[in-house]
């Protein structure tokens, strides 16, 4: 099971706008490029990224072929109260690999 | 372009003068891919770096011993390891790069089957156990067995080969600093291996690098694991005596 | 560019790889993807920044960072970007949603070009209306060549 790198930072105050850094470990095979044997190596990417704040959808991402392997997304959110952020991402395949990050607000 | 080789030779010859000639691939970069490997949160080499970590504190093999039962703290044990390969295996008397020595391990101490070279498994326990001598100078041992296998290597480093009939110093002494193409062509310091390559979008290996100039050269690349192979990551480690180490690095 | 025969024969080698990709987006289906985005309304240039290398030395992997001026309050924020470009073999690059509750209109990622070409950063405002940029990257080493 892949892991991500994921930044949030340590001890916002109420109502700052901080900002999450995603590194997710992924391919992002294409679907156009040919393998060893003349074959198109089938696609194999991540088609859309979400992220909940204690259960609410702060921010989400629908991917394409031409974002570069192991994706990296950066975005901002308001560190509105101390609790848990849920990432997910989910292939064309439509599996879904989860990762959690608790976020302390002072 | 004669002068840079010069400066080299000097710099080498004369270690004890302050100025060093020798740059890292890192200066050769532009400033976006430079950006992406000083964060940690931006460098997917990284990523290798956190499946290493895992696997050294997973049991493997028929002992179930991880790697943390023998060697313990990695940010402790391996500190420096990566700085001061390829050595000298007391067992065999001979040459080994520091995945062999991974490999070697696995096998006869964890007794688990071979990783593979290139494969997922060795390369993320060589970022993980690389990225502990990161920042440290490299510190090829003197020893006078290595010594034999390092002039192995200069002579590779300096013969032509394949259809193109190039040697390595053609480009990385002669020309470094110019261009092969679009592709500005660096001094050939492996001071950063295993890295994430831009072009391969993944982390890999030195030798896989040599498999991939000695292809653009029209030369029979050396087989993974070859004692040629190690031999020329010998003579370039030596080469690169002193620069510092930034496993895991990322090049264009 | 000086060429010497031995560049020429690398470049060719690459170069025959590189005719082995297949049929790619044109400015044409640049803009249809962009109608499909905006539902063919209209879009005005300004208020988005995209900021990206004019001049990348590897295409496999160009960073990029989107900045929308928006107050990003609940009656005035952007809802949606939309990343597009004309070369790929596809037009559609991203879309991130975006919520009040981002604070500020700003994301980064990494794409892959295959070569210089334009590409379009659209913010859709939560008054439905529509805003671009759109920068020229010179790509010297492309992407979607098999190594």
């Amino acid at each position: 099971m892949a892991r991500a790198l994921i930044n949030v930072p340590a001890k916002p105050k109420r109502g700052e706008i901080i900002e999450i850094k995603t590194l997710m470990s992924h391919p992002m095979e294409t679907g156009f490029r040919p393998g060893m044997d003349g074959q198109l190596i089938p696609r194999d990417i991540i088609e859309k990224f979400v992220c909940t704040y204690n259960g609410e959808v702060v921010f989400s991402a629908l991917l394409h072929p031409a974002i570069t392997a192991n994706p990296f997304i950066s975005f901002t959110t308001i560190a509105t109260e101390s609790g848990t952020l849920v990432f997910s991402w989910t292939d064309n395949k439509g599996e879904t690999q989860v990762q959690t990050a608790s976020i302390q607000v002072e | 372009m004669n002068r840079l080789a010069c400066l080299i030779l000097i710099g080498m010859a004369l270690p004890a003068v302050a100025q060093d000639a020798r740059k890292s691939g890192f200066d050769f970069m532009g400033p976006d891919t430079q950006a992406m490997q000083k964060d940690d949160l931006a460098n997917p080499g990284m990523l290798s770096v956190l499946e290493g970590e895992t696997l050294w504190n997973t049991p493997a093999g028929k002992t179930q011993k991880s790697c943390a039962s023998c060697h313990g703290d990695a940010t402790q044990s391996m500190k420096g390891v990566a700085a001061r390969y390829p050595a000298i295996d007391t067992k065999t008397q001979s040459a080994m790069d520091l995945s062999g020595r991974i490999i070697q391990c696995r096998v006869e101490r964890q007794e688990a089957p071979a990783p593979q070279r290139e494969g997922r498994e060795l390369l993320s326990l060589s970022a993980f156990v690389g990225r502990q001598s990161r920042d440290m100078p490299i510190s090829p041992p003197q020893d006078a067995k290595l010594a034999a296998t390092r002039a192995q290597g200069a002579t590779l480093y300096s013969a032509r080969m394949g259809q193109l009939n190039f040697s390595c110093a053609q480009c990385h002494d002669d020309n470094a600093g110019g261009h092969l193409g679009a592709a500005p062509i660096p001094q050939a310091h492996p001071n950063g291996y295993p890295l994430y390559r831009l072009e391969w979008q993944a982390l890999g290996s030195l030798q896989r690098r040599f498999r991939n100039c000695m292809s653009g050269m029209r030369a029979e690349p050396f087989a993974a694991g070859s004692t040629e192979a190690i031999a020329l990551e010998a003579f370039l480690m030596e080469r690169a005596a002193g620069m510092r180490l930034e496993t895991p690095a990322v090049r264009p | 560019m000086n060429t010497t025969r031995r560049q020429f024969t690398l470049l060719a080698a690459g170069a025959s790889i590189a005719l082995m990709t297949p049929a790619h987006a044109t400015p044409e289906k640049m803009q249809l993807a962009i109608d499909a985005f905006t539902g063919g309304k209209p879009v005005k240039e300004g208020r988005v920044k995209l900021d990206i290398s004019l001049l990348v030395e590897n295409g496999n992997s160009v960073p990029l960072n989107v900045l929308v001026d928006s107050p990003m309050t609940k009656d005035n924020h952007v809802t949606r970007i939309g990343l597009f470009n004309e070369k790929n073999p596809l037009p559609d690059v991203a879309i991130f949603n975006l919520t009040p509750r981002s604070g500020r209109a700003q994301i980064a990622t990494r794409m892959r070009l295959n070569d210089t070409q334009f590409i379009t950063a659209i913010a859709e405002m939560s008054d439905g209306t529509f805003f671009s940029a759109k920068s020229e990257v010179i790509v010297t080493m492309p992407a979607c060549v098999e190594e």
